[in-house]
């Protein structure tokens, strides 16, 4: 049964049928957090430490013929100098992650390059010296001759016969075919369910549109940071910011050629990542620094580093086609999907493809997907990777056969859902999901009951969906002798999810969330746990924290079963107390101190692999006004609706929701990566890359749906990615409400709108 | 019997067959028999006895970590998807 919270701050219902889960307990590292006393990887200082520096490429696309570094070696005070030629061969192996996998030799060669820079920023050098402005004048002495080869900077230019060729062995690969010719075309799929031409011959009603997507970045507020020591016995330890310690620690190893169990990864507290801190660009380049010199070694990005070297998300071009009859039933849709890579394959196209018409239940389909390498940075998950772009398309055609047919945009949404038992393009059917329950929210909402009055202002609406993913987790728990209860847990900590993960721990035991105290430790301390990503932690750590729980349950009913001399079979854990027979009972401190002083300690572990995530809806609606002198867009008012299936920490999800909004709006009207035709950004600072501030923006209203997941203990589905979906479109759909035009171009930025408005004047 | 969904892309190789049942209680187990049905299927879904890197089989309706040893129910549905990773 689902269950919606009516506004912002108002609980949802959880029916009451828990104590811990759906309450707001202040996070166990808020006082850290806002005391500024919480550590995070710049603030790492090592006895001996010296600080490095990159030397990274001036060209977006260039053969090296030379790298000289014998300068910057003689520079006194430069302790090392390292290129490409100091790392291990790579090999062309794939290495699994967990989540996605990578190929070796480009990651190795993003991480320094080899015989060719593929985007400006890309690594070529590092040097470790005395003090920083020693090491980056040793930066400026190494001498580089280039090349220099024409870039690519489009995906549809790199699609084309006579492009310029990023690589010299990528052909097109279509599920395990390779093509003969190469290409920048790394990867092309497809997708087909029922019958596309019988589907479009029998709708009254047909859309298609092409879109273009600008490439963005996640924006996560602090660069990319390692401190890296190689100790005289072969262990390495990197302290660093990292969505992921495990998967930062097996890249670091593949990269370096050494065993994991050589590599220790210490998670610093992150200062945001949305995807963009999983892939390793700076821990292998610290630790050979740091073998070379026998000291600990520090690398620290600078904005403009981040901007230009690290993977944003991708760029692309999406051409989308649907019908529907004259009562407003989809037959059949069709997509066209490119994304842009950047230097290497491994755009997020596939789960685009995968979303493109997720929120509906299209009987007739047909997508295809291409990933296209070009000149600009490797491109990383961004939260729902590829899904964002997809919807714009998706949403925008929506609201215009909405309009041609004169629906209301909740009902068309209603009545053509994704749903229990529809079957999507890519094949697989849907469980029980709440993508209704979201529209549903928003009809029934305030907002969209009210009228919006006023010149050039305008509403739209659009919906969006992302998969969620499980993976593993572990976590391990300890009983004190006061009743509290030390969890330990390897998923870094981006979004609060240390307090959603103990309060399951909590609800669990029957204690209070405050008599947990959570720490995020180093790969060495816990079992595997997958990277903070996907929207995975609060339902699969949190289910491994249920686990250790659970664990704990069986260890104290054995304790008070050895200290009543009874049956374990007669004793039972209830209300966070022992409860045995003849009304013996104890509660959960009572039981943990005697625990102390009988017996063995008491240690619960939960290691958990869940296989069903459970996808996740969001409806959006949002007013703007336009001011069609300028082109600019002002937000006048914005309410999201999504199905977080049990909201463990509501204050939480209702962040998660902002957050994901607030980004979603900076996709869709200001940001985009600036190029200039040499393939330099030209905007890659804080300054000149917009993104929306509170200054900007009114409060993101939120609704939580709460529709179980079946697949969790306590009905979780993921919710960090989902809100990032919607906006461009809802965006994009009020502003066409407002003065009729219509923006299939990202982001609507004030010149491309004012562009628009003027030619339809 | 489980069915098999074959992709767009390997149909060539199944005379245009979207759906395959096969007798089968693993998803190891389903690739070998679409292999022996279908010469040179298996080489496009595996590698190295494993799904091939960038690939994911779902079954029911959920990508399974298990890959190869995933168990099958009689009436189970495969699905060969791409690999995808979130933020």
């Amino acid at each position: 049964m689902a269950t919606v919270g009516k506004t912002q701050g108002q609980e949802p219902s959880t029916n009451g049928q828990y104590k811990v889960i759906g309450t707001r307990p202040i996070r166990h590292d808020g006082v850290d957090k806002v005391t500024g006393r919480a550590r995070y990887g710049g603030d790492t200082r090592l006895a001996g430490m010296l600080p490095g520096a990159m030397l990274r490429s001036p060209h977006a696309h260039a053969k090296l013929i030379s790298v000289d570094t014998s300068k910057a070696e003689a520079l006194p005070g430069v302790r090392a100098v390292v290129t490409s030629a100091d790392l291990p061969d790579a090999t062309d192996k794939i290495a699994n992650l967990g989540e996605g996998s990578v190929n070796l030799k480009h990651l190795s060669d993003n991480v320094l390059a080899h015989d060719r820079v593929l985007y400006r920023g890309h690594a070529i050098a590092a040097v470790a010296a005395d003090d920083i402005h020693i090491a980056e004048e040793a930066v400026g002495l190494i001498e580089v001759e280039y090349e220099l080869l024409p870039p690519v900077m489009n995906v549809l230019d790199a699609m084309k016969a006579d492009a310029p060729l990023l690589h010299d062995d990528i052909k097109t690969n279509d599920l395990g075919e390779t093509a003969d010719q190469l290409s920048n075309i790394a990867t092309h799929i497809r997708f087909e369910k029922g019958d596309i031409e019988a589907g479009f011959a029998a709708a009254d009603v047909i859309v298609e549109r092409e879109f273009h997507t600008a490439t963005v970045h996640q924006g996560y507020i602090e660069p990319h940071n390692a401190t890296a020591l190689w100790n005289a016995d072969g262990h390495i330890t990197i302290w660093m910011s990292t969505q992921g310690t495990f998967t930062a620690r097996q890249q670091t190893a593949e990269l370096l050629d050494v065993p994991v169990s050589r590599v220790k990864v210490v998670p610093m507290e992150i200062g945001g990542g949305f995807g963009g801190k999983i892939s390793v660009y700076l821990p292998p380049v610290a630790a050979i620094l740091s073998k070379k010199t026998g000291r600990p070694v520090q690398l620290l990005m600078s904005r403009t580093d981040v901007f230009e070297a690290t993977g944003p998300t991708s760029g692309s071009t999406i051409r989308v086609k649907m019908g529907a009859d004259s009562k407003g039933r989809i037959t059949a849709a069709e997509a066209w999907m490119a994304y842009e890579a950047g230097a290497y394959p491994g755009s997020p196209v596939g789960a685009g493809a995968m979303c493109v018409f997720a929120c509906y239940d299209v009987p007739n389909g047909k997508v295809d997907g291409f990933d296209v390498v070009v000149n600009k940075p490797r491109t990383n998950a961004y939260r729902a990777p590829g899904a964002t772009n997809a919807a714009f398309a998706t949403e925008t055609v929506v609201d215009e056969i909405c309009e041609k047919l004169k629906l209301d945009p909740a009902e068309f949404r209603i009545n053509n859902a994704a749903k229990e038992g529809v079957r999507r393009i890519d094949g697989p059917v849907f469980p029980r999901v709440g993508m209704i329950e979201t529209v549903e929210a928003i009809r029934d909402s305030e907002h969209y009951q009210t009228p919006l009055e006023g010149k050039h202002r305008g509403r739209g609406f659009a919906t969006g969906f992302w998969f969620n993913v499980g993976l593993k987790s572990t976590a391990q728990a300890t009983v004190n002798s006061d009743g509290t209860v030390a969890l330990i847990e390897g998923s870094t900590d981006i979004g609060g999810s240390r307090a959603g993960i103990a309060m399951q721990l909590a609800e669990t035991l029957g204690i209070a969330a405050e008599d947990v105290v959570p720490t995020v430790v180093d790969t060495d301390s816990i079992g595997y746990t997958d990277v903070t990503g996907g929207s995975r932690v609060t339902f699969a750590t949190g289910w491994a924290a249920y686990l250790a729980a659970k664990d704990i349950q069986g260890q104290l009913i054995e304790r008070a079963a050895k200290i009543w001399d009874c049956d374990v079979a007669k004793i039972d854990y209830k209300d966070g107390a022992v409860v045995g027979p003849d009304g013996k009972r104890f509660t959960f401190k009572e039981i943990a101190a005697e625990a102390q002083t009988v017996g063995e300690p008491v240690i619960g572990r939960g290691s958990a692999d869940p296989q069903e995530p459970g996808g996740a809806f969001g409806t959006h609606l949002v007013d703007v006004e336009v001011d069609i002198d300028t082109g600019k867009v002002t937000v006048l008012r914005y309410t999201a609706a999504q199905d977080a299936g049990t909201a463990i920490h509501p204050a939480y999800v209702e962040g998660q929701i902002q957050g994901g909004v607030v980004q979603g709006i900076g996709w869709g009207l200001n940001e985009e990566y600036y190029y200039d035709d040499k393939g330099t950004m030209r905007n890659s600072t804080y300054l000149d890359y917009r993104m929306p501030t509170s200054y900007d923006l009114p409060m993101i209203d939120t609704i939580i749906v709460e529709v179980p997941n079946p697949g969790h203990p306590y009905g979780v589905r993921g919710v960090g990615e989902v809100p990032i979906v919607p906006p461009p479109a809802a965006l994009a759909n009020a502003i066409y409400n407002a003065i009729g035009t219509r923006m299939l171009e990202l982001p609507m930025s004030p010149p491309k709108l004012l562009h628009e408005i003027l030619k339809q004047q | 019997m489980p069915t098999a969904f074959i992709p767009p892309a390997l149909r060539k190789l199944t005379g245009d067959n979207d759906r395959i049942t096969i007798e089968a209680h693993t998803v190891r187990e389903a690739i070998a028999e679409l292999e022996h049905k279908y010469p040179g299927i298996g080489a496009r879904l595996t590698a190295d006895g494993a799904i091939k890197p960038g690939l994911a089989v779902a079954v029911d309706g959920n990508v399974s970590s298990q890959g190869m040893l995933q168990k099958l129910q009689p009436d189970s549905e495969l699905h060969f998807l791409p690999a995808i990773g979130g933020g």
